[in-house]
């Protein structure tokens, strides 16, 4: 990549993290005029929370009212919207149901819908269970009742960010990765130490996600809320699945967790999750067999044509809790730093409204940006099932991984792109690759030949 | 649109292969063979130490080169062999959705056979606890990495499983630089038997026997795995854990399709003569149940490869399956469906059957509730056992092979 060390380069706006909020962060100060420069610790972007998501575009029926949580998840849904064609980005319109299992939960269904029209979320309606089962017929028949939110979409979570970042690229964002920042001082600039050495910029964004509280304190500002990590759990049912779940199914909300989510995705299958756990250690999100098997019994029972459907895959993410349920978002005029925290469970919804908040927020204590004049037009590769995919496509060299129908081109493409894969985690969120059923039986020794020079972890050993 | 077959046979290992010579022998004369890979073989192409061939072509072939005998016998016998071609979807009909370099294609048939195979159930569908580092990969995707690209994804593995492929797995490691360190079985007994048990303890690698997973640790790349074993736990520390055995089969057109699948084998359901619950559907080889031998496969696609031409012959059987049912420890029974009215030699001549796990008893067969045969045994897991099939078994309104276990 033709981009110098750090040490000379000095940018207007510091944004430290990789994941979707620092992507979507990175993108709409570019847009704005900004050198930016985006400082991931890990391998590859979207290499902690965002990495693990239920991959759904919420409307915010449910998200506290009045909150900057609502706020922010209904700017970045309508930009979602409004941008996701032109960068490539699919939209699958699945809508949601809210389904309650029983009585106690049928009778806070009312309470939902009414929270729902108050978010301003009018495309919705209460449904009999009969009513309900009429519009995804696999649901079981103990179900009481539900409400139908026609707007929550689901969408491909890593592209995404991915279009995001690219386009930041396209108009001069810098992107380090593999890149810890270490310390930061600020004298009416800020001066960064980074285990890539030294860089300047007039302002910064902590959107470190699970080292929110770590990066505030390293760049001694003072820090207002502690992260607290909270696991979950998920597993992915093969695409035998999806034809049974048309619809997102969440359950009724308790007061501590959204619940357990049965949800098509863009990928075409099904996925059951999150837990959520309460941990200290930040950096191991493990799996555990008794939990995922309690997921797959749970999509069973309430779908019961799931029973027997083979798992596909299994993972675990670490959503950056804090003290409290809210968004913990700072600005620091004085200081020219903005800390978005504690970005909990609608990241990926709200992602472009933190960003567009964040430059507002910018705007409050800095100069006034000029934007250029030109955007240049940047897409990401479709990897979903609802558009067409390479493999329909002449001239694709070869399928190199069945399951998932990515061809040799989509590989080639990812590993040649302005921001090719850090890691193997990067080329399968960037194609689908060894993703699919068998999990690399077939494909993993072509993509480990492929791949030979361009990992940090190599899949395959001197 | 490609041109239209009388059959078209899908996937090009021993089973998919032996189904179109059966069907050219028998006078077939458009039997097209699609296989997703650049040749064919399927999963022998991966054995380099492995014989295969003496019985189909009387000598020993190892690995690949039994792929190109194959190519060779198929395209003799003036089979249409389309390499690079996958399957995407089989239509309630007999329409294929196919996919090539040059982009997808639609191709029509009589009669389809399903040969695609099977292979070792992933991390994620094992269930396995733990990060999700690189290294940890399965047999199949080990012996890809060494027999065609000459790479090894670990030095210091620990290996689960103790199939005859967790031997294989064990020469694989040994003759390529990589010493494994321990071999582990999650049950209380070797699932081979002896002399083969011996085998990893000879060439130095322990095996334990109710060893258990409880965690793979490691951020980026396989760095422990902690084991509990005898009440105790321990930490091993690798740089890999392979996955071996524990076949499924590769079943996905089946489940996606919304063929009927058979809960026991995971593969489809079908009648004795490998015909599925769609009467234009067969099915070959190990996708009907984890897993036999090349040679195996390749006989039982050679006999349902008669029994289509057979089929094709006398028009699409219209006769209502018959469940073949089963009682527990019994895992899967393979033909798990009966048709009336199939003239001539079936497809099977008899039951196969898998036990779930060791079990003492009397296994037993029983048409409209007669007893017609029973065997007293010991009856081990992964094993192939066999119940003949007896000539009024088409006929019979109910089929049931039956377990009593000793007290």
């Amino acid at each position: 990549m033709a981009q110098g060390s750090p040490a000379d380069r000095r940018f207007d706006i510091a944004i430290i993290g990789g994941g979707v909020v620092g992507c979507a962060a990175a993108r709409r100060f570019a847009l704005a005029g900004a050198r930016v420069v985006l400082i991931e610790r890990g391998a590859d972007i979207l290499s902690g929370a965002s990495k693990a998501n239920s991959a759904i575009l919420h409307t915010g029926f449910d998200a506290p009212p009045g909150s900057l949580e609502l706020q922010l998840v209904q700017e970045g849904r309508a930009e979602y919207l409004s941008v996701h064609r032109d960068l490539g980005l699919s939209l699958v319109e699945t809508g949601a149901l809210v389904c309650a299992w029983t009585e106690a939960e049928a009778a806070l269904l009312d309470g939902i819908a009414a929270q729902g029209r108050a978010n301003g979320v009018e495309a919705l309606r209460q449904l009999t269970g009969a009513a309900a089962r009429s519009l995804v017929p696999g649901l079981a028949p103990h179900l009481q009742a539900a409400v139908e939110v026609m707007g929550e979409h689901v969408i491909d979570p890593w592209s995404a960010p991915l279009a995001y970042v690219t386009q930041a690229m396209a108009m001069g964002a810098v992107v380090l990765r593999n890149c810890d920042v270490t310390a930061g001082r600020f004298d009416g600039a800020w001066h960064l130490d980074t285990s890539q050495g030294p860089l300047a910029a007039g302002a910064v964004v902590n959107a470190a996600g699970l080292y929110g509280d770590v990066v505030d304190a390293r760049l001694g500002l003072a820090p207002d809320f502690t992260i607290r990590p909270r696991k979950g759990q998920f597993v992915v049912l093969d695409k035998a699945a999806f034809a049974h779940v048309a619809k997102i199914i969440l359950p009724v909300p308790s007061e501590i967790t959204k619940g357990i989510v049965i949800c098509p995705t863009a990928f075409g299958n099904v996925l059951i999750g999150p837990t959520a756990e309460e941990q200290d250690d930040r950096t191991r999100a493990t799996v555990d067999t008794a939990t995922l098997a309690m997921l797959v019994a749970h999509g069973a029972r309430l779908v019961p044509a799931l029973h027997d459907i083979p798992v596909t895959a299994v993972y675990a993410g670490l959503r950056p809790g804090t003290e409290v349920k809210h968004y913990r978002v700072t600005a620091r005029p004085e200081q020219r730093a903005i800390t978005l925290g504690g970005i909990r469970s609608t990241g990926l919804s709200a992602a472009l409204g933190l960003a567009r908040h964040a430059l507002r927020l910018y705007e409050g204590f800095a100069a006034p940006l000029a934007p250029p004049n030109d955007v240049p037009p940047t897409r990401v590769p479709n990897l979903t099932e609802t558009e067409p995919r390479d493999w329909q496509c002449a001239g694709h060299g070869d399928i190199v991984c069945h399951c998932e129908l990515v061809t040799r081109r989509e590989i080639e493409a990812a590993l040649n792109s302005p921001l090719p894969p850090g890691d193997f985690g990067g080329l399968r969120r960037r194609t689908r690759a060894g993703m699919g059923r068998c999990q690399g039986f077939h494909c993993l020794a072509t993509i480990a030949a492929m791949t030979a020079g361009r990992f940090e972890t190599p899949l395959a050993v001197e | 649109m490609m041109d239209s077959a009388d059959v078209v046979v899908v996937g090009g290992g021993p089973a998919g292969v032996a189904a179109a010579l059966a069907l050219r022998r028998a006078g077939v004369a458009r039997v097209t063979l699609l296989e997703r890979e650049a040749s064919l073989g399927g999963a022998t192409r991966h054995c380099s130490h492995s014989p295969f061939g003496m019985r189909e072509f009387g000598r020993v072939y190892l690995g690949a080169a039994y792929g190109r005998r194959l190519d060779r016998a198929v395209r003799d016998a003036g089979v249409t062999v389309l390499t690079g071609h996958s399957v995407v979807s089989v239509g309630a009909g007999s329409t294929l959705t196919v996919a090539h370099p040059g982009g997808t294609d639609t191709l029509t048939c009589g009669r389809v056979v399903l040969a695609t195979g099977a292979r070792e159930m992933s991390r994620a569908a094992r269930l396995l606890p733990g990060d999700r580092p690189v290294g940890v990969l399965t047999t199949g995707a080990l012996q890809a990495f060494v027999a065609f690209q000459g790479l090894m994804p670990f030095r210091r593995p620990v290996i689960i499983g103790s199939e005859l492929v967790s031997l294989s797995a064990i020469l694989t490691c040994l003759t390529h630089g990589t010493r494994p360190v321990a071999l582990l079985e999650p049950r209380d007994h070797a699932l081979v038997r002896p002399p083969f048990t011996w085998f990893p303890r000879l060439v130095g690698v322990p095996f334990l026997t109710g060893a258990q997973v409880v965690d793979i640790i490691g951020t980026t790349r396989v760095e422990a795995v902690r084991v509990a074993h005898q009440g105790t736990e321990t930490t091993l520390e690798c740089d890999g854990l392979l996955l071996t055995g524990r076949f499924t089969p590769e079943a996905a057109l089946i489940w996606q399709g919304g063929l009927q699948v058979d809960r026991g084998s995971g593969g489809p359901a079908v009648d004795q003569d490998g015909r599925c619950a769609n009467p234009l559907h067969f099915a070959a080889g190990n996708l009907l149940r984890p897993v036999e031998t090349g040679g195996w496969a390749f006989r039982e696609g050679r006999a349902i490869g008669a029994a289509v031409a057979r089929d094709l012959a006398q028009g699409p059987s219209d006769a209502e399956p018959v469940a073949v049912t089963h009682d527990a420890p019994i895992k899967l029974v393979v033909p798990n469906l009966i048709r009336r009215g199939s003239a001539g030699a079936p497809g099977f001549d008899r039951f196969q059957l898998r036990f779930d796990r060791r079990a003492l008893g009397v296994l037993s067969l029983s048409l409209d509730g007669r007893r017609v045969w029973q065997r007293r045994g010991s009856w081990r897991p992964e094993t192939r056992v066999l119940v003949p099939m007896p000539a009024g078994v088409a006929e019979a309104g109910h089929v049931h092979v039956g377990f009593a276990e000793d007290a």
